[in-house]
């Protein structure tokens, strides 16, 4: 059984065109026809239907409501739709709003501006019921089809949330009424009109097929263990198609799921298949057909297990028209079917009796083969003796049932309930948890013990709060210092007003277009790039909070905060849409993400910082980050930062550096006034510093590096200068000195410092290199010669001359100090010495003294 | 009677001087733990206010400390956070009481020594380990390197200045993690302790006087460039009290009248001559206080009963061991024969100024002596010979200059002399019974002729 081939699904229109368009070549259908080619289900969505359509998660598609089908003139097939909304797409903050419980049916009518309504029609998995209901009402508590009926009472535009208004209200109640019409003649797939005459008389038995499809449809999504199964198994699929195991996919390894059986089959696809062979069938015999819609009435009301394996040993003695066709699906199905229907009944029937799982076994085909009547007397005995030690619950049923293919599948006896765990362990935790709401709690406490532990995923880890309050500046120099902090954030940056309406207006039209783009930002450390991209974002969060704006996402990662470049995928992805993957299965999700065409996605502003450590050798990393704005649907911006202007030249190759672009900029260092202007406007209103001594600081920094970090650090070290050089609780502020002492501090070189302290023979050792490098005329001698020389200084000075263990000691010390580069020091006095200063820096510090 | 009465002062005195011996040896070990900080004050105070303020106003700071080995990079640190905890304590007794011996929780304090955490992986466990953030999330918190890093970045920007408790990173051997991988862990240290996420103080100690050169410019315009210098700027005299101090006996020693005595004969010999030319010298090598501790543990080591107080005597003879040069201790040792290979090598670096030799020359050298020169040697065979030149390689006074391999002859494998032709001679001087023919011609390669 190819499952790749089931997964097909061919969207044709329903009808002819309604009206059409020359001059835009489009034309208006007034319904879609939906059809799985394997399994030969078809089914039609019409206007004013409600429809659940893809999206970003796949356990979590949209809702919508179908408001017109049209092709347009490539002949795409697009669809117009209005939204509603999940609870899970309303902004966490604005959720509280609501000030009450939301039950994962109710969605609300969607009047946010900015999402597009114009999806291509191949996105639309199935329809819905979505009723309108008023604000007091209880959620009328609805058994059947659970997870396709949904409710809505309110409406949101992405500010508040408002009652339906009456207009709108009818006309829901009106698609639904009309749905329900439709519903009930629509049932047949072939419309009326295309049929020839010919097969006119045979209508009414293609009307009984479907409806009996109908019914079966009705069971498959009554069975369906979640609400968008259909959605997943998409999903699924579609991972399958491309050859590569999602995450998602591999998230969804539930009990129920179609994942699961992927290998096998699905189970709603298992009788699905089944039913179409009895289509088939049924068109062909009319006989036939009248005992299947038998069946079907059955299995409406009743479990779908014995009904169903009764007509399959009953088709298989009846039908001896078409024996190839029946034994083939006798042999493709007894596994899965089996293990189908016992998962379905644990779901759905969870108060089974044991009884009647053995009873059923024994009416199953397959249990001719003696090793499985083997099997089975063993489970009858097993699952007595269960029922003597009181398991006989539906767990135990499910064990059995387990137990059951698990049996079949290799003929080893075992007992039940190691089986159980086995199978139920290889479940991931996720899994196991949703398991939990329909198996009584006894599993749960069986199974995780022998499972492996589990990572908490979202465990919140927390710095332990100080016991302490911590205290406030008590004087005008702590208040300033406070202030003087790189971390202080001021309310606005201060001589970064162009480079910030460049950003500003970059990001804004982008947003506002709907298009993505790549900026590149470059500047030397402390030049305020990082702080104005924050800026940015802020303000334009501040203006999509507004409406000024479309809303938008803000991601940002940082390259020295990865440990590897490719973690960049999976920090990308999970600020999107919160999964945790390993690095190439967020790479394809992403590629995925930014490539097709995501309706109601919104805009993304991701901010790469340290560009350049996301460098591979195949720059592969890079490469993609860029090459996602550039497709049409990604909408995504990308604001890179990096330290070298000349980046995309120097390190990246064409084809990244070309689809980064050319729209550049570039924080030049900061000049000495800007400098300025920047402590004093942190220091507004605190007299702290003389005003020359500002000067001095930025005039030096300014001189050295433009380095706004550097400037407060020294302005920050001069105030506790000043603080402890001053008088007994006289105010006191930061003067010229004081900074001057810090810039010193902070700025002077240690090496003079260094040698000045060092004890007397390492001095002599310094003189001796330096004689010795004069004599030589190379700069790099051996300890040997050094020695030489330092014997003789020794004797000049009339010192006692040291031994050569000494020298070395000497020597290994001063390499400690990196005052000297040495060589490693098994070659002993062939060891070669180095200075790591200029010869004049030495020269000046000895001659001091 | 006399003879009982000397018995128990000779046991009387025995507790006292293995009690000396046993206090000395801990403050020469364990310098930093009892140690006084000697002409750091100034250091200290800007360490101890730094460290203050980020535990009383959450402020984020990072510093360096800076000096050569042995300057007291730790001790100074570990003093500063004693006088903190203490000053704590007082500080909170005053105030609030029930607030009284949290001051342990108040202020953690990984130690991160480069020695132990090689890469960043490693360290960031490390961090966690001491932080105690992984009972937060059991064990398994250390999925990946990746994870690991997100986790702690996360915990730590969950901060804010006025509610979490200050955090002090201590980077022993701070020059060794700036080799790490991209500076990762030195980023984000200091990246935290620039924003406004849990207040962190990052205090490096290295020996490095080039470490602000090894910072790659981002992690470098992060760090706040504070640079505490240590410099061992003492003089002489301050030399001689730490002398003083370091030998005398604490005021709560048992025997209070050994104690007397012995602080007594140590200001005495402060005063004397000898040892303050011992001292002036092992000064000049190196004002390093860990080898004046290595100079008094071999002196404090000849006290016994029969001699109860040091002498200048024993610190000349520690000064000699302590001066001796290692590689002509082992010629000392050495047989006439090999003793003449070493000079018939001596002789080679003079002839060839100092290229490496192989063993068939030195062989021929030694051949020319025994043939014209020598009386007393006698004509060894060359097998022995060799013998004897292997010994010296593996005493590593011949080095060669390229591995051995299985092709080369080892009679033609080139090599090189590791002694000092002053060193070769001061060492024949103290040779025992050297013959003097071999004398003369270690004097003079020219003496045969």
């Amino acid at each position: 059984m190819n499952t790749r081939q089931q997964s097909k699904l061919v969207y044709s229109w329903y009808g002819k065109p309604l009206a059409s368009d020359r001059k835009l070549r489009t034309s208006q259908y007034k319904g879609i026809i939906i059809a799985s080619q394997s399994s030969k289900t078809e089914t039609c969505i019409q206007l004013g239907d409600f429809i659940l359509v893809e999206g970003v998660n796949a356990d979590q598609p949209y809702v919508a409501q179908l408001m017109d089908l049209y092709e347009d003139g490539a002949q795409h097939k697009r669809a117009v739709v209005q939204w509603f909304c999940r609870l899970e797409e309303i902004p966490q903050n604005k959720r509280k709003l609501l000030k009450r419980e939301i039950s994962s049916q109710e969605v609300f009518f969607d009047q946010v501006l900015g999402y597009d309504t114009d999806i291509a029609a191949e996105t639309i998995i199935k329809s819905i019921m979505v009723l309108p209901l008023h604000l007091g009402e209880e959620l009328p508590i609805i058994t059947l089809n659970k997870e396709q009926t949904f409710y809505v009472k309110l409406s949101w535009d992405g500010k508040c949330f408002k009652v339906l208004s009456p207009d709108t209200f009818s006309k829901l109640k009106d698609a639904n009424k009309k749905r329900g019409v439709i519903t009930n003649s629509s049932k047949a797939f072939i419309p009326s009109d295309i049929l020839t005459p010919v097969k006119k008389e045979k209508e009414s038995v293609v009307q009984s097929t479907t409806e009996t499809k109908n019914g079966d449809m009705e069971i498959e999504s009554k069975h369906s263990s979640s609400k968008s199964s259909l959605a997943k198994e998409r999903h699924s699929q579609r991972v399958a198609n491309n050859d590569i195991k999602t995450p998602t996919a591999r998230k969804k390894l539930e009990l129920n799921s179609p994942t699961r059986c992927k290998g096998r089959l699905l189970g709603s696809e298992v009788l699905g298949l089944l039913d179409d062979d009895c289509d088939d069938v049924a068109a062909l015999e009319p006989s036939a057909t009248k005992r299947k819609v038998k069946f079907t009435n059955e299995t409406l009301g009743s479990p779908p297990k014995i009904p169903c394996s009764n007509d399959k040993s009953k088709s298989t003695s009846e039908t001896a028209e078409h024996p190839q066709k029946f034994s083939d699906t006798i042999r493709l199905s007894p596994y899965t079917k089996i293990k189908d229907f016992s998962e379905k009944d644990k779901k759905l029937h969870e108060k089974d009796d044991i009884l009647s799982l053995v009873g059923c076994q024994s009416l199953t085909p397959r249990s001719r083969r003696t090793c499985a009547q083997k099997t089975s007397a063993l489970i009858a005995e097993q699952i007595s003796m269960l029922d003597l030690e009181d398991l006989s619950d539906s767990d135990s049923s499910y064990c059995s049932s387990s137990e059951e293919e698990d049996d079949d599948d290799d003929d080893v006896p075992c007992t039940p309930e190691k089986k159980t765990k086995s199978s139920r362990i290889s479940s991931t935790p996720k899994s196991s948890r949703k398991s939990a709401d329909h198996t009584p709690a006894k599993t749960l406490k069986k199974t995780p013990v022998r499972g492996t532990p589990r990572t908490p995923r979202n465990a919140t880890p927390e710095i332990p709060r100080r016991i302490q309050a911590a205290q406030e500046p008590a004087s005008v120099l702590e208040e300033a210092r406070l202030r003087l902090h790189v971390s202080a954030v001021p309310d606005s940056l201060p001589c970064r007003e162009e480079e910030f309406q460049d950003i500003y207006n970059f990001v804004e039209s982008k947003l506002i277009d709907g298009t993505g783009g790549c900026m590149y930002i470059s500047g030397v450390p402390g030049t305020g790039k990082t702080a104005t991209v924050h800026e940015v974002v802020r303000c334009l969060q501040q203006a999509a909070e507004n409406d000024e704006l479309p809303p938008f996402q803000f991601v940002e990662i940082n390259g020295m905060k990865l440990t590897d470049p490719h973690q960049a995928y999976v920090q990308i992805l999970e600020f999107l849409t919160g999964q945790k993957v390993t690095a190439t299965h967020a790479a394809v999700l992403l590629a995925k993400l930014f490539s097709t065409p995501g309706p109601k996605r919104k805009t993304t502003v991701l901010v790469v910082d340290e560009l350049d450590l996301l460098w591979t050798r195949k720059q592969n990393v890079m490469y993609n980050l860029f090459d996602w704005p550039t497709q049409k649907h990604s909408k995504l911006i990308i604001l890179a930062i990096a330290n070298t202007m000349d980046l995309p030249e120097r390190i990246m190759m064409n084809r990244v550096a070309s689809r980064l672009g050319l729209t550049r900029m570039s924080f030049q260092p900061y000049t000495y006034k800007q400098l300025q202007q920047i402590i004093s406007s942190r220091l507004k209103g605190v007299k702290a510093f003389e005003e020359d001594a500002v000067q001095l600081v930025s005039r030096k920094v300014a001189a050295l590096s433009g380095d706004a970090r550097r400037c407060l650090d020294i302005c920050r070290r001069a105030t506790e200068i000043c603080e402890f050089s001053r008088q007994k609780k006289t105010p006191e502020i930061v003067r010229m000195a004081h900074v001057t002492e810090a810039i010193d501090e902070m700025f002077s070189s240690p090496y003079v410092s260094a040698i000045r302290n060092a004890s007397l023979h390492e001095q002599i050792f310094l003189k001796a290199i330096l004689a010795e490098f004069r004599r030589a005329g190379v700069e790099e001698a051996t300890v040997q010669q050094i020695y030489h020389h330092h014997i003789a200084l020794c004797r000049m000075e009339g010192l006692q001359s040291p031994t050569v263990s000494e020298i070395m000691a000497i020597c290994s010390r001063l390499g400690a100090c990196r005052l000297l580069l040495v060589e490693a020091s098994s070659k002993y006095i062939h060891m070669r010495v180095r200075l790591n200063l200029s010869q004049d820096d030495v020269m000046y510090a000895l001659r001091e003294e | 009677m006399s003879k009982r009465k000397l018995k128990e002062s000779n046991a009387e005195s025995a507790e006292c001087i293995s009690q000396v011996q046993k206090i000395l040896r801990e403050r020469f070990c364990h310098h930093c733990a009892a140690g006084k900080l000697f002409g750091m004050e100034q250091q200290y105070r800007h360490l101890l206010e730094l460290l203050r303020r980020t535990t009383v106003h959450g402020e984020s700071n990072s510093a360096l400390i800076i000096g050569p080995r042995g300057s007291g990079k730790s001790a100074l640190l570990n003093h500063v956070l004693k006088d903190l905890r203490e000053m704590k304590q007082v500080r909170e007794n005053l105030l609030e009481v029930h607030l009284n011996g949290n001051c342990q929780l108040f202020l953690k304090n990984p130690f991160l020594s480069g020695l132990l955490q090689t890469n960043d992986r490693v360290a960031l466990k490390e961090i966690t380990r001491q932080l105690q953030l992984e009972n937060v999330v059991g064990d398994k918190v250390f999925g990946s390197f990746a994870e690991n890093l997100a986790f702690l970045l996360e915990a730590l920007r969950k901060g804010t200045r006025s509610s979490s408790c200050p955090i002090l990173f201590v980077l022993d051997e701070f020059d060794l993690f700036v080799h790490h991988k991209n500076q990762t862990l030195l980023y984000n240290l200091f990246d935290i302790s620039q924003s406004a996420q849990t207040p962190v103080t990052v205090i490096g100690l290295t020996c490095r006087q080039d470490i602000l050169e090894l910072l790659e410019k981002r992690v470098k315009s992060r760090f706040s460039h504070r640079q505490i210098y240590l410099m061992n700027s003492f003089d002489f005299k301050q030399y001689i009290k730490i002398f003083k101090k370091q030998l005398s006996l604490p005021a709560e020693f048992p025997d209070e009248t050994f104690a007397q005595k012995w602080n007594n004969n140590v200001q005495h010999l402060s005063e004397d001559k000898a040892v303050q030319d011992v001292l002036q010298k092992l000064f000049h090598h190196t004002k390093d206080l860990r080898s004046l501790h290595l100079l008094l543990m071999l002196a404090v080591s000849a006290v016994t009963v029969q001699h109860p107080l040091l002498s200048a005597a024993d610190l000349q003879e520690a000064s000699r061991q302590h001066s001796a040069d290692a590689k002509a201790n082992i010629v000392h040792g050495l047989s006439v024969l090999e003793i003449c290979l070493i000079i018939a090598m001596k002789h080679l670096n003079e002839v060839y100024d100092g290229e490496p030799f192989n063993f068939q020359m030195v062989y021929n050298e030694f051949q020319k002596f025994i043939q014209r020169k020598a009386h007393s040697m006698y004509n060894f065979e060359k097998p022995v010979v060799m013998k004897a030149f292997e010994h010296l390689l593996q005493l590593e006074l011949v080095q060669p200059l390229e591995r051995p391999s299985a092709r080369a002859q080892r009679e033609f494998l080139l090599l090189k002399l590791l002694l000092d032709s002053r060193q070769i001679m001061d060492a024949l001087q103290l040779y025992p019974n050297c013959p003097t023919d071999v004398k003369q011609w270690a004097a003079s390669s020219l003496s045969w002729l």
